[in-house]
């Protein structure tokens, strides 16, 4: 049972997009969960905090120092994921491109790695 | 994109809905699936050379033509009003309200008792899972024009009995439900104890049919047994990281390292039988309760089995069967000894209700092993050898009676 992972990466653009509508993204997010449920390829789906609640552990050092807030320089941050029992990477990408993202977001999708490497039936 | 990967993986998510929907448009199933595969077809030629912005609408728009382009034919050929009357449907888009119960009235009519069992598997797997004709050959080890005769006959039995696509109604509503449950769980078994070939365990097969029970538990939330039947099938799975040894070889329940037993799978599956519980048990709920008893312990003696005899009689009790006894017996050998045990599987086979199955050698094998009898357990763990069909079971039992010399 191969599992991917879609990960919400978004920008400071696609994250104003999102709270500008937000109950309309809400309700469409539930929709999309919806669809998965049917299907019967929903493992898990979580969407994170404000970035800026969030601290970084960076290793760059003898010691791991501890930072407030969004690392430094990036554009696109980890805000959310879905995990899902597909069949395929096509699979995966299907459902990719069917997730309710605003504008200017981008979705990475990513095989979990797991014990059942096994062909494709 | 537009790949034969891409369409395999559009038509995975959306065959059952467009095969549900066209199936109400044209009230007749064989023709909807016909309709669907040709949409399918082109779409393989279609899409490498120009990608569709709506790659779904495009299949559900191609298969509503060439199912307008038969009915239109038989219009020509045959009664004009009456198909015509048949055909006014066709101008509705597809209903977000009534597409749940399309969907599950596939699954329902793919399911039918009229069917022989293997149309039943094999049109699940097509219609409701998506899965091409090739890969269902491959689940099941036989060749594909078996599954394509299959599909075709059962397509033809289910005009020629004019089923009704509609939701079962009261009075058929248990018998019904029950056959799309057992489908689904043989597609479960197939994959999870292959009973013949090389390899043990089939996942994906399995998967599907996972797949198939979440989609059952999505649509009908308020039966407790499609809960019950999902909850086996994902504590089953769950151990299948630790039920096959790197040589391919199967590694026993009392051997596994359970802490590659799917973790992950066990929550999702005793989250299933938390709602499978809500009025009592049935035979699916009941082998689930038997197989969270074992995923919920940390090994062979810290297992329940006093737990495990009372719901295998409690299952004996609802759903009676020589299997149910048998592992009845494995569970009281375990609680109160082999000695108990080897009363029960001796009144099997007196009243020789599991005639030629391996299982009953084996674990009589078994029993005669712990009770030191060991000329008796190695003839019965040969004689298990010889009539299991599956090459990695029969050389585990080999070994076993080899090291009883």
């Amino acid at each position: 049972m191969p599992k991917y992972m879609l990960i919400m990466r978004g920008t400071d653009e696609s994250n104003a997009a999102m709270m500008a509508s937000i109950e309309e993204g809400i309700a469409r997010t539930r929709q999309f969960i919806d669809d998965l449920f049917k299907a019967g390829v929903y493992v898990a789906a979580e969407g994170l905090d404000d970035p800026r609640l969030g601290v970084v552990v960076d290793f760059s050092g003898e010691a791991p120092v501890v930072t407030d807030g969004p690392y430094g320089e990036t554009k696109e941050l980890f805000g959310g994921y879905f995990l899902l029992d597909v069949a395929s990477q096509s699979e995966a990408v299907e459902w990719a491109k069917r997730v309710p993202a605003a504008r200017g977001s981008k979705i990475e999708v990513r095989r979990v790695a797991g014990d059942d490497e096994v062909p494709e039936v | 994109m537009g790949t034969a990967a891409d369409v395999a993986a559009v038509w995975r998510i959306e065959s059952a809905r467009i095969v549900a929907a066209l199936t109400r448009f044209t009230g007749d199933f064989g023709l909807a699936e016909d309709a669907a595969q040709e949409a399918v077809t082109e779409a393989l030629e279609a899409w490498p050379r120009d990608y569709p912005a709506d790659p779904a609408g495009w299949l559900m728009t191609t298969a509503r033509r060439r199912a307008i382009d038969v009915i239109r034919r038989r219009v020509a050929l045959r009664d004009r009003y009456a198909l015509l009357a048949a055909a006014a449907p066709l101008d509705e888009e597809i209903d977000p309200e009534t597409i749940d119960d399309d969907v599950l009235a596939l699954m329902f009519i793919s399911c039918h008792p009229v069917l022989a069992p293997e149309a039943r598997i094999a049109l699940t797997l097509r219609v409701v899972a998506g899965l091409s004709s090739e890969e269902i050959a491959r689940a099941f080890l036989v060749p594909v024009p078996t599954v394509q005769a299959r599909i075709t006959r059962g397509k033809k039995t289910i005009a020629a009995a004019g089923i009704p696509f509609e939701l079962p109604p009261p009075d058929e509503r248990r018998e019904r439900l029950s056959s799309v449950l057992s489908v689904l769980y043989v597609i479960f078994t197939e994959g999870s104890t292959a009973t013949s070939g090389d390899r043990l365990v089939r996942p994906d097969v399995a998967y599907e049919a996972i797949r198939l029970a979440r989609t059952l538990a999505a649509l009908l939330p308020a039966e407790p047994e499609v809960h019950g039947l999902l909850a086996l099938c994902e504590l089953t799975a769950a151990r299948f990281p630790a039920r096959t040894a790197p040589d391919g070889s199967p590694i026993l329940l009392e051997d596994q390292d359970r802490t590659r037993w799917d973790f992950a799978a066990i929550r999702r599956g005793l989250a299933a039988l938390t709602v499978a519980s809500t009025r009592g048990l049935g035979p699916y709920g009941l082998q689930a309760a038997i197989a969270a008893a074992h995923a919920s312990a940390l090994s062979v003696e810290d297992t329940d089995w006093d737990r495990i005899v009372v719901l295998y009689e409690a299952l004996g009790r609802v759903a009676p069967s020589p299997i149910v006894e048998l592992n009845r017996a494995v569970a009281v050998a375990m609680a109160t000894g082999p000695a108990d045990a080897l009363r029960i599987v001796d009144e099997l086979i007196a009243t020789d209700r599991l005639p030629g199955s391996y299982l009953v050698p084996t674990v009589r094998g078994e029993l005669l092993t712990r009770l030191g009898r060991r000329p008796e357990a190695r003839a019965e763990l040969e004689l298990a050898a010889r009539l299991c069909p599956n090459r990695p079971e029969r050389s585990v039992l080999l070994r076993k009676a080899a090291a009883l010399d």
